[in-house]
């Protein structure tokens, strides 16, 4: 049976989840979206996008290099952006981002190079480099979704713990030293929290998909509200949105889930962009 | 108790096996307000750091508030050297406020139990009235990055202030503000340092927008350190006895006191990286 969209929402949505490897899609959909637009908020407000990025394409190397030495997949993708995270922890820190940045580079650079060794070096085909870039959401066992969820549950409760200092180390990282915040002890901890959340939505949304879960959502949200709180919820709302559409909108057509996903949240970026620089404007007006 | 917040003798401090200051003695007493002195690189920040814990004593003896400078904690308010929040940065002053008194607990309280309640109620009317208390309500809620400097430090000084400290350390506050503005945080602190009966130490570069609030001075240079009032300490024989040069102060006819002929600090090529990284 071909899905076809009909004019009536509720057949439509009926439609939707006739088949449990749709179900199962969404569910793993809602685990990725919440943990990845949490995690995200704080790497949009810490401006660590270039390292998220990084540990993002860190999937590449690590799925190759599994395949090399008969790893299990999903053991190569948490190895290896692990392993990116701690190196990037060594970068140091201060205020020249620019030896951060050229580390965090560097990191990149040598796992994709290690990464494509890896492929030449035993012709394996990994299920081709599609599903490793764009992901297989349509291809979800329960196991995969119980796993994703432990991660996910997991990885949030770290956060949660670390949550207030964290924050704290972010926007004010010398006072907060100076109060006994273990300032380059969370630097370390959000980048493995960072990697684990990548690793472990990476599998399911592909390397490239979850780098538009982590920074859209959260830079969107970050927009709109300046409350670390709200900011946190509209993330997760902006994610859970763009996630859910994006895999329905896809049952209907001929294109793949990544692109939708990506191209709404994507869009609502541009959208709320749009929207604040109009008030801004306006404002600014009004008080001249 | 003692009647003193600071107590040094002899005190040394060094960074990477050389010496920033040697032999320093200083008694600040409770709700003293005090200026920190001294050119560039004389070791004003340092000797901060190590009042904080920071950075070791090298040798001497340090109490701060009766204890070790490490163990004084939570009864310091500390105000680093800073360049400001630029423009992106998308935080609410009051949160940065907030993060003051919060910033440091572990884990979530979720506003469930009646104690979490009353807690989290406690905290918010402490960040209003420590915001009230530095006049900074019209704008607490606007984004840092947008405020000008002097709204800003007036943000940070709550931020340093919201723990009821006994000490207030405050290094180079008016740095990089108007001379209205310098003037009025000057007076701001004098108020609070009143008020709060809280003891402060503000490292400076400049005395002149403090002349008229200040108890007393410490003048650093050379790798040593002078304290007492301004007229006893910014003087001619004073400063050229500290630096081993001599030094010419002059009296502008309005007030102002400007120091010539002070060495700088010596510069040593290398060490950037290792300050940076500090």
């Amino acid at each position: 049976m071909n899905p076809s969209l009909s004019l009536n929402l509720v057949e439509d949505v009926r439609q939707l989840f006739t088949f449990q490897f749709m179900i199962s899609a969404f569910e793993a959909a809602t685990i990725v979206a919440v943990l990845a637009a949490s995690v995200g908020w704080y790497m949009v407000l810490r401006r660590q996008s270039f390292a998220g990025h990084t540990l993002s394409v860190m999937a590449f190397p690590g799925a190759t290099g599994a395949a090399l030495v008969g790893l299990p997949t999903s053991l190569g993708y948490y190895l290896a952006c692990g392993a990116a995270a701690l190196a990037m922890g060594r970068a140091p820190r201060g205020r020249r981002f620019g030896t951060q940045t050229a580390v965090i580079a560097t990191v990149q650079a040598s796992g994709l190079a290690a990464g494509y060794l890896f492929l030449s070096l035993n012709h394996a085909i990994l299920g081709g480099p599609e599903a490793l870039l764009f992901g297989t959401l349509l291809g979800i066992t329960q196991a995969q979704v119980l796993a994703l969820l432990g991660v996910a549950v997991a990885s949030l409760a770290l956060l949660a713990v670390v949550a207030r200092p964290l924050l704290f180390a972010t926007v004010d990282a010398e006072v907060a030293r100076a109060r006994g915040v273990p300032v380059k002890a969370l630097d370390a901890a959000f980048l493995l929290i960072l990697a684990l959340a990548v690793a472990a939505t990476s599998q399911i949304t592909g390397a490239l998909l979850v780098f538009a879960l982590l920074v859209a959502p959260p830079a969107t949200a970050q927009m709109i509200t300046m409350r670390p709180l709200l900011g946190l919820g509209l993330s997760v709302a902006f994610s859970l949105l763009v996630a859910w559409l994006g895999l329905g909108v896809a049952y209907f057509s001929i294109y793949p889930v990544g692109f939708y996903t990506t191209t709404f949240a994507f869009g609502l970026y541009v959208v709320t962009r749009a929207i604040r620089a109009t008030t801004a404007s306006r404002r600014a007006r009004a008080r001249v | 108790m003692s009647a003193l917040a600071i107590n040094l003798e002899g005190v040394s401090v060094a960074r990477n096996g050389r010496a920033i200051v040697s032999d320093v003695d200083l008694e600040v007493g409770r709700g003293e307000f005090i200026a920190v002195l001294g050119p560039n690189g004389a070791g004003k920040s340092t000797l901060m750091k190590a009042l904080l814990g920071l950075v070791p004593i090298a040798a001497g003896r340090a109490t701060v508030l009766d204890r070790a400078p490490v163990q004084a904690g939570s009864e310091v308010g500390y105000l680093p050297q800073r360049r400001g929040f630029d423009h992106a940065t998308r935080i609410r002053g009051v949160d940065l406020v907030r993060l003051g008194l919060d910033g440091n607990r572990w884990g979530v309280s979720l506003p469930v139990t009646g104690r979490a309640r009353s807690r989290r109620r406690a905290d918010r009317h402490r960040t209003e009235e420590v915001i009230s208390l530095v006049g900074a309500g019209a704008y607490a809620e606007r984004p840092l990055g947008e405020l000008s400097g002097g709204e800003q430090q007036r943000l940070l000084i709550a931020q340093a202030l919201i723990r009821r400290p006994r000490l207030l350390i405050l290094d180079e506050p008016l740095d990089s503000l108007d001379l209205p503005a310098q003037v009025s945080v000057a007076a701001l602190i004098r108020r609070i340092c009143v008020s709060e009966q809280v003891a402060v130490l503000l490292v400076a570069h400049d005395v002149n927008p403090l002349l008229g609030y200040l108890d007393r001075i410490v003048y650093l240079g050379g790798g040593r350190a002078v304290s007492g009032s301004v007229d006893e300490v910014i003087t001619a024989t004073t400063l050229s006895r500290l630096y081993g040069a001599p030094v010419e102060v002059l009296h502008t006819t309005d007030g102002r006191l400007v120091v010539v002929g002070q060495p700088e600090a010596p510069h040593h090529h290398g060490h950037r990286h290792e300050e940076a990284a500090a």
